[in-house]
């Protein structure tokens, strides 16, 4: 089995996570090429270390956020510390704070902006589920019903090392793609079909 | 010319490749092997370049900051860029909708074609300058100047107007420093004599321009760092990109290697200026001699020309970089103001005092 | 002469609210005259504070709150219209500029049309959005989830009465066909949250600027009515989350003042040190985003490298790095940490001895001090009447410190300078935070000695019924006037529960303050202002 290293954090570290394993065990399933495997490891080594988020601070989390980029914290040790400005340029969008029935076309917009490969974190009990204002007029329960989330960071707001933790997931997550092949990507014929049948 | 510099003169093997590749085949071929095998050399000199820059920005800036940078990939974190780079190469590159798309594809090769070309003028080393001839300086000027066109294309063909703002500003701003930056450059020409690069470095020889010049070649050295830091786009003269007003300024709708390209260009011509004004001012592959130790010019003439040149280049690099973690951004206002009202009338000066001081023998 | 008397004297049919605050309750029809009469005569009611939206249930209309600033007197006046199919008020845009943004507010979420406010449009809710949330028949289902992208009109309404008493609804242009218009924001580095600009240019001068807010509205008023008052105080740290315990405590003071509770000494003087450092804490994040705005990237680490002391402090009795949930009602969750006396002390040493690096780096620059002398002018009169707070408006020569004219907490027994200069341009706004962290240091070396030994909190029912009338409490924020307005029928809820948001009125200044600047100075006049948006859109 496929077990992917990020320095400093042994894997057992990561508890409780049926689903990435999961998909480890399907992706693996038809073994891999080893040419192909070697470059998609290249590939998702370049990719799980240079993950530059789009600034996209709403509320509290980003002050938080900011805190990360400062020397105490400094994300700049794991390479995350190019925050680009523009979505075009963006690996993954952070999101910090609450997401409004006004922001939500926004959000969405500035995913679909974005080039691939992207990755989205949710950040903050308000992103994950509405947190406090779940009951409001105005907010979005969740963030995934307008777009996928890879990682959820709960908190209010989480703390700088969570932060980490669920940037750690992230690249674990990605570590196990698959680029050539697309497996990632391409749902099997049967599959489809399971589901019109259900 | 002093018998030191044959150390490691490269001239003659340069010579030698030559002529034996002429033995075997016609001399149109030997040529077309050899632009084939240094244009190779250029790019990867260019790419590894670039990915020191990127490298030393980001922990020079994080030394400053009290911070370490990055640290995970790899030991001290030297894996970083690679990791960056891979990552870019295989990032989507999107194509916008309503824009124009030959000159939205043209501009990031335009700059980074502009880029490529100043950086081949260097005078890496005793012999190995590679576009080297009697107006070396103006066509540095002039081909650096493309860059220019590639910034306003940029701006103009996505079609959106934080990249337009940005492209006008950087359109603005670029053109008018060239003027002082020329002029910085003419006065030093006309100390040296020469507009080959290869000819000001070896007017060098018996000391740098920086010390023969003294007071003009100061000016004419500050001067140039200013505007040399104004042509490079850097802060505070980073009004172009400016992220916090225009997120970022005239690449804003460029993704994957298209913005890579900008993003390369940008450290190199951090460098190409830093190495230009090591040419210029500080001599080049040049050892530094002083008059009357002996001993010691011996022991300095031992290390290579290279060497010397990229310690100079890096050195003025991070001069660079610290002028730029410390200040705060200017407006563009203030930018113009401080290029027409005052850089310009002063090289016009210093050009004049330097042409008198020449005249009557009054530098060294 | 008593505020009573002259009301009456200006307008014999008044009626007065006495539970709680002092409201005077006028019709609609002679509500104008009042206002105009308040405003232009004797001691000037020149500064207006909030305007509040009510619903009781039949009638629709709004509070105003008023302030001498020679006085300091404060008077609340009250007017409700019956009509709820098409309710309408006077406008008092025109005697405080500050109304035009806060009427929007009203008809945005009660319907209440303002005859002659020149730009009634919506403000926080979608353009397309049904109904008025506020109001008590609001159907909460009735506006789901659109992912449509939303369109803005380029013209506002204002709403007049022609000769034939009819109402006419005039289309103000907002921008011009010709206009080069750029958004800045929603997502923005340099907008301090979603705020959204709407901006016009002239090359690089900026001709108008009209805010669009509501990108973080998360209906925190209409969510505290069905809330007891114990649960609406988690909502107030999640406004102005680098002011949350001072929001919080001007929502306990209220809550305390309506029921009578008298908190314990040591609390008093827990909630106002807390309240201090949260202010250098804010200020020491407001010089790190003001550097980072204009483009010096190292200071910023200046900033978040000393407010992570604070940080740790606050962390070490309160559990929480930002959003702390420490005030609650009748004094504080849990006493102080034993370590908290000498690690204060120790934080003031070490900032007293480093500040100077601040000034070093960034204040005696030649860039920075070219980028906010004279620029971003804002006069001490449209301070007032934009009712921009804060240190804004002391960097205006406007005395507004709550703490000194209307104390709360400990403010009454301590000596403490009130920073106001008179430059009224953004390096005089900045020189007002600077100074506010020494005098901040000041009121906390005064105290922290002397906390008495005791209670923290006193023992308060898991319900709270609040007796029937209107009430408010108003704090000094890191960055203005912040006020919680309670309108109680009894009830374990309130009917309406309102805050002043420092904000709003910074942001309805960008407009006046950056005419004619560069978008560069824009961004750097949005700097100093200092305004954090989830606490604009509630």
């Amino acid at each position: 089995m496929k077990e992917p290293k990020i320095k400093s954090i042994p894997y057992s570290e990561f508890k409780d996570n049926e689903y990435l394993e999961n998909m480890v065990a399907e992706l693996n399933k038809d073994g891999v090429n080893v040419i192909v495997g070697k470059l998609d490891d290249l590939i998702n080594w370049g990719r799980s270390n240079s993950l530059w988020s789009l600034t996209f601070g709403t509320s509290c989390c980003a002050i938080e956020f900011m805190a990360l980029g400062a020397a105490r914290y400094d994300m700049a040790r794991f390479g995350f510390e190019v925050t680009r400005n523009s979505p075009r340029q963006a690996d993954m969008i952070m999101v910090l704070g609450t997401i409004t029935y006004k922001m939500a076309p926004v959000l969405k917009r500035l995913y679909d902006q974005m080039a691939d490969p992207k990755y989205v974190i949710a950040i903050g009990g308000c992103t994950i589920s509405g947190g406090p204002f779940k009951n409001s007029y105005h907010v979005v329960p969740g963030i995934d019903k307008i777009v996928p989330v890879d990682v959820y960071v709960p908190g209010c707001p989480p703390r700088p090392e969570a932060f980490y933790y669920g940037m750690m997931q992230l690249q674990r997550k990605i570590k196990l793609e698959r680029f050539f092949g697309g497996v990632n990507r391409k749902e099997k014929e049967e599959d489809i079909q399971d589901e019109s049948e259900d | 010319m002093n018998g030191f510099l044959d150390y490691y003169n490269f001239k003659p093997v340069a010579e030698w490749i030559h002529s034996s590749l002429c033995g075997v085949m016609p001399e149109g071929l030997a040529l077309f092997l050899e632009g084939l095998v240094v244009a190779v050399v250029i790019i990867l000199l260019y790419a590894i370049l670039a990915i020191a820059l990127i490298y030393m920005e980001r922990k020079v800036c994080a030394f400053f900051q009290c911070r370490l940078g990055p640290m995970r990939v790899g030991k001290w974190g030297l894996l970083q860029v690679f990791a960056d780079v891979f990552k870019i190469l295989i990032k989507e590159i999107i194509k916008l909708k309503n824009s124009d798309h030959f000159l939205y594809e043209l501009a990031p090769y335009l700059v980074i074609l502009a880029s490529i070309l100043t950086f081949s003028c260097l005078p890496w080393h005793n012999g190995m300058g590679i576009i080297d001839f009697n107006i070396g300086i103006f066509f540095v000027l002039a081909v650096s100047s493309i860059e220019v066109v590639g910034i306003l294309l940029a701006g103009w063909s996505s079609n959106s107007k934080y990249t337009l703002i940005g492209a006008m500003r950087s359109g603005a701003m670029m053109i008018s420093y060239e003027l002082s930056l020329g002029m910085a450059m003419l006065a030093m020409v006309a100390l040296s004599g020469t507009m080959s690069i290869s000819g000001i470095v070896e007017s060098q020889a018996d000391g740098w321009n920086i010390f023969k010049g003294h007071i003009p070649a100061w000016i004419a050295f500050i001067v140039y760092l200013i505007a040399g830091n104004a042509e490079a786009n850097r802060g505070p003269f980073d009004l172009a990109e400016a992220e916090q007003e225009l997120t970022a300024g005239y690449h804003t709708e460029y993704s994957g290697m298209h913005f890579g390209f900008f993003y390369l260009a940008e450290y190199l011509n951090l460098f190409i200026v830093s190495g230009i004004a090591a040419t210029v001012f500080l001599g080049g592959w040049m050892p530094l001699h002083i008059a009357g130790l002996d001993a010691f010019n011996q022991v300095m003439d031992y290390i290579p020309g290279v060497v010397w040149f990229f310690g100079k280049a890096f050195l003025i690099v991070f001069l660079l970089m610290w002028i730029k973690w410390t200040f705060p951004r200017l407006r563009i206002d203030q930018i113009l103001t401080l290029e027409w009202k005052y850089l310009i009338p002063i090289c016009l000066f210093n050009l004049l005092l330097m042409v008198v001081l020449k005249v009557y023998g009054l530098v060294f | 002469m008593d505020i009573k008397d002259r009301i009456l004297k200006l307008q014999p049919e008044a009626t007065f609210e006495e539970q709680g605050d002092l409201i005077a309750v006028v019709a609609p029809g002679k509500f104008r005259a009042l206002m105009e009469a308040l405003r232009n005569e004797g001691d000037k009611m020149d500064y207006l504070r909030e305007i509040m939206g009510l619903d009781n249930g039949t009638e629709l209309g709004a509070v105003y709150y008023l302030e001498s600033t020679a006085t300091y007197e404060q008077i609340a006046v009250k007017t409700m219209t019956p009509d709820r199919e098409n309710p309408m008020l006077p406008s008092v845009c025109d005697l405080w500029k500050t109304a035009e943004i806060k009427e929007r507010e009203v008809y945005d979420f009660f319907g209440i049309r303002f005859l002659n406010n020149p730009d009634m449009r919506r403000i926080f809710l979608r353009e397309d959005w049904k109904g008025y949330p506020l109001r008590k028949d609001y159907d909460m289902n009735s506006n789901p989830l659109n992912m449509e992208n939303e369109v803005n009109a380029d013209e506002g309404d204002e709403f007049v009465i022609d000769s034939y008493g009819s109402v006419e609804d005039l289309k103000n242009k907002i921008f011009d066909r010709n206009d080069f218009v750029v958004n800045i924001g929603p997502q923005h580095p340099s907008t301090h949250g979603v705020l959204r600009l709407r901006t016009s240019l002239e090359g690089e001068m900026v001709k108008k600027i009209d805010p669009v807010c509501g990108y973080i509205h998360r209906g925190i008023e209409k969510m505290a009515e069905s809330m007891t008052y114990p649960q609406t105080l988690a909502m107030t740290d999640r406004l102005d989350y680098l002011s949350a315990n001072q929001n919080r405590h001007a929502l306990c003071m209220c809550i305390e003042k309506a029921c009578g509770i008298e908190i314990p000494e040591r609390a008093k003087y827990i909630r106002t040190i807390i309240d201090e450092l949260q202010r250098i804490d804010s200020h020491l994040l407001y010089y790190s985003c003001l550097v980072m705005d204009m483009g010096g990237l190292t200071p910023f680490f200046y900033g978040f490298r000393d407010r992570e002391m604070v940080l740790d402090i606050l962390e070490d009795t309160t559990g929480g790095r930002l959003i702390q949930n420490y005030y609650v009602i009748g004094g504080v969750q849990a006493d102080l940490h034993p370590e908290f006396q000498t690690k204060v002390k120790a934080f003031i040493k070490h900032l007293r001895g480093i500040i100077h690096e601040y000034h070093e780096i960034f204040t005696g620059n030649v860039i920075a001090r070219e980028r906010l002398i004279k620029v971003g002018m804002l006069s001490r009169e449209d301070a007032i009447s934009l009712g921009t707070t804060g240190g804004t408006g002391r960097a205006s020569g406007w005395h507004n410190d709550v703490r000194k004219h209307h104390p709360y907490g400990m403010y009454d027994q301590v000596d403490f300078k009130e920073i106001v200069y008179d430059g009224c341009d953004s390096f005089d706004r900045y020189m007002v935070r600077m100074d506010e962290i020494m005098e901040s240091m000041n009121i906390i070396e005064q105290l922290i000695d002397r906390i008495p030994e005791g209670d923290y909190k006193v023992k308060t029912k898991p319900i709270i019924k609040l007796p029937a009338g209107t009430y408010s409490a108003s704090v000094e924020t890191s960055r203005g006037e912040f006020m919680a307005i309670i309108v109680s029928d009894g009830g374990k809820s309130p009917v309406r529960l309102h805050f002043r948001s420092t904000g709003l009125p910074l942001v309805h200044a960008l407009d006046t303050v950056c005419r004619g600047n560069k978008i560069a100075d824009l961004i750097a006049i949005g700097g100093t202002l200092d305004y954090v948006i989830p606490d604009i859109d509630r």
